[in-house]
């Protein structure tokens, strides 16, 4: 990782949370039938200008349909989207203020990479000189001046994939879709991809609006993330809030890896909660947020690298403690993820970073571990 | 290592074995009848030299003795020349109007939802089923003064009398469309079905109406579609001879007449070959375009 050249540092940016910004993209009440099957149901959301978001979810939970009625090739069966202040009813893909890159890309196999480049530009009658700048301006910008000449088929994957990006952006739309941009690159050119489209983002200073069903493309690029199950949203929330506070199980289980600890509250005093838990055997003391009241049924949700793993027992085994028995390791290279089967019969997972090189680690198969955790590790879920 | 790559040498060998034996043999023994001269005789041609018996006697001076009167005669008798340019032009012209015929059915086979299409190509190829004599005799019936044709026409008032159709150069076409629309539209079928969806649904957000993402992006991936499918319409069609026998007039020129002509009336072997490797040679200039079009498409993939 040498000389890379970094992009613009990001700054805070959180447009949503001031009432007066104007949000460019306006999605009211839209839903989305085939048939007898609803795609989207009544959903609502705005995105604001210079914004990265992301859609993520599942296949088929609507994701995809949503972002097809945004560049015009679906009509909402329902509902309104507005784009820059003007409504989108009824007006086609072409004379939308949009441009999308393709899942499959979906290059003219007939031109060369200039010409596809140049596709949008042509259509839209400018000047040839104009257009010539543009392009070059384009491959610059992806890096792919010496394959000008190239036919889609005479490029490699990644390749491909910047001049399907080049000519999305060739128009400067206000808003670009990405659909699965990196769906078909592999592991380590999808991780450089990331950082490259979000430089790319900020440079442009243009609104991109992703569909992807990977938690963590979604994580690391956009500034807000839309979590979608069967044609609704979960939950809309920036990655770190989505992490830490998942407001259901769902997402919780969806975004990264958790154990959900189910119990019954006991107590809950102004974000100081108590549960009764027989997972644990014990008390789970959580200082958080919850609507759960005394006899509630409730899950605590505790991301594994929260937990701390002990051969020793706490000062207080009976509160925010499991005891149990390691059943399996799992060794992922910077972390270790330890199975512990507790002694009530459930299961519980803590990973520990590996910040020493030694092979042998000090807990292993079949010893008695204590997992604890502290007050404000975990989140209190009542659905 | 050594048997596999001896039965590989076998597999190459079968194509070129029955190209040899079935059609350069008999390619040979028209070209050696084309330098021959007529004898009333059985069979009715005496030939220049005799490959059997005396191939490497006097070579250079039956070589000499070679018979070219055949091949002149193309060129002097009038007849010839109108025959392969009246072919040309009928073959030329029916392919031209095959192809705005067939394309809109190719694109709308192709459009159609997916469950449907096996069921479409089905009915593109259900004449096959019936021997072609049988088909094109059929056509008489629908064509002749007293045919269904007419018959309908009149009864509808849209004309008094009956119109001649049957032995007229328009029956030829309505033959030749009738009979090659099913090579012209799968070869289209096979090049629209196979594109991307998504690759209109691009050139439409780039900025086309539906119209010009056709002309922009279907017509000229479907290119390959429309040389495969025209080659395979006009070659077949340029030597056509049971459609212009049975449905034209007199007035009907087309090559393949004119050998049967030559072969059967006149008994002139020596003059039919001729014309039988001429016509191959006028041929062989959209065959090698049809097949370096065919080369290039499996290079694409």
């Amino acid at each position: 990782m040498s000389a890379k050249t970094l992009g613009p540092v990001r700054r805070k940016f959180a447009p949503w949370d001031d009432p007066s910004s104007k949000p460019l993209i306006e999605i009211r009440q839209v839903t989305k039938n085939f048939g007898s099957f609803t795609a989207v149901d009544d959903v609502s959301l705005n995105i604001y200008e210079r914004e990265f978001f992301a859609l993520l979810g599942p296949s088929g939970c609507g994701k995809t349909t949503l972002m097809r009625m945004l560049a015009g090739f679906e009509e909402p069966s329902a509902g309104q989207i507005i784009i820059g202040g003007q409504d989108m009813a009824g007006i086609p893909p072409h004379k939308r203020p949009v441009n999308m890159m393709f899942q499959s890309y979906a290059l003219f196999p007939h031109m060369n990479v200039e010409k596809n480049i140049a596709f949008g530009l042509e259509m839209d009658k400018l000047p040839k000189g104009e257009i010539a700048a543009r392009v070059q301006e384009m491959l610059k910008l992806v890096k792919l001046e010496q394959f000008a000449h190239r036919k889609p088929h005479q490029l490699s994957g990644g390749q491909r994939q910047r001049v399907a990006l080049a000519r999305a952006i060739a128009k400067r739309p206000k808003v670009l879709l990405l659909d699965e941009p990196l769906g078909a690159l592999d592991k380590k050119l999808r991780e450089e991809t990331q950082f490259e489209l979000l430089d790319l983002q900020m440079q442009l200073g243009m609104t991109f609006v992703i569909v992807t069903h990977d938690q963590d493309e979604a994580m690391t690029m956009a500034d807000r993330i839309a979590v979608m199950d069967k044609g609704q949203f979960v939950q809309i929330s920036p990655p770190a809030e989505l992490y830490e506070h998942p407001q259901t199980k769902y997402v919780a289980d969806f975004i990264g890896d958790i154990n959900l600890l189910e119990g019954r509250v006991t107590k809950n005093e102004r974000g100081r909660i108590t549960l009764d838990s027989d997972v644990t055997g014990g008390v789970i003391d959580v200082h958080a947020d919850s609507s759960a009241g005394a006899g509630d049924k409730a899950w605590f949700a505790l991301r594994p690298e929260k937990a701390a793993i002990s051969l020793l027992p706490p000062n207080d085994p009976q509160t925010n403690c499991a005891h149990g028995t390691v059943w399996d390791i799992g060794y992922v290279g910077d972390i270790s993820v330890y199975h512990v089967r507790l002694d009530q019969g459930g299961s519980m997972r803590a990973s520990i970073a590996n910040t020493s090189r030694v092979v042998e680690r000090p807990i292993t198969w079949e010893d008695k571990v204590y997992l604890t955790w502290t007050p404000d590790s975990g989140v209190v879920l009542t659905k | 290592m050594f048997a596999r790559g001896n039965q590989r040498w076998i597999v190459t060998a079968i194509p070129y074995a029955w190209m040899l034996v079935f059609f350069l043999v008999p390619f040979l023994i028209v070209l050696k009848i084309s330098f021959s001269s007529t004898e009333i005789a059985q069979p009715p041609y005496s030939p220049t030299f005799d490959l059997i018996n005396d191939v490497w006697v006097d070579t250079l001076e039956k070589l000499q003795a070679l018979q070219f009167d055949n091949y002149k005669r193309l060129f002097t008798d009038s007849i010839y020349v109108e025959s392969y340019l009246s072919s040309l032009w009928i073959a030329g012209t029916s392919t031209l109007m095959m192809l705005f015929l067939a394309y809109p059915i190719a694109y709308g086979m192709a459009r159609a939802p997916k469950s449907i299409r096996p069921t479409l190509v089905m009915m593109v190829i259900l004449p096959f089923w019936t021997s072609f004599l049988i088909r094109i005799y059929a056509w008489i019936s629908i064509l002749s003064e007293e045919g269904l044709l007419n018959s309908l026409l009149v009864s509808l008032g849209i004309i008094d009398e009956p119109m001649q159709i049957l032995s007229t150069n328009t029956a030829v076409y309505i033959g030749i469309l009738y009979s090659y629309l099913p090579f012209m539209v799968l070869p289209l079928y096979s090049a629209l079905e196979k594109m991307d969806d998504s690759l209109i649904e691009a050139a439409k957000d780039l900025g086309c109406t539906q119209f010009q993402a056709f002309w922009r992006v279907t017509f000229p991936l479907s290119i390959p579609g429309v040389i495969a499918g025209c080659f395979l319409v006009f070659i077949p069609a340029v030597g056509e001879f049971v459609i212009p026998d049975l449905l034209g007039g007199s007035e009907t020129l087309m090559i393949g007449k004119t050998m049967w002509e030559e072969f059967f009336n006149n008994r002139d072997w020596p003059a039919a070959s001729a014309v039988a490797v001429a016509l191959l040679i006028v041929l062989m200039i959209p065959i090698v375009i049809f097949q370096s079009n065919e080369a290039r498409q499996q290079e694409m993939r």
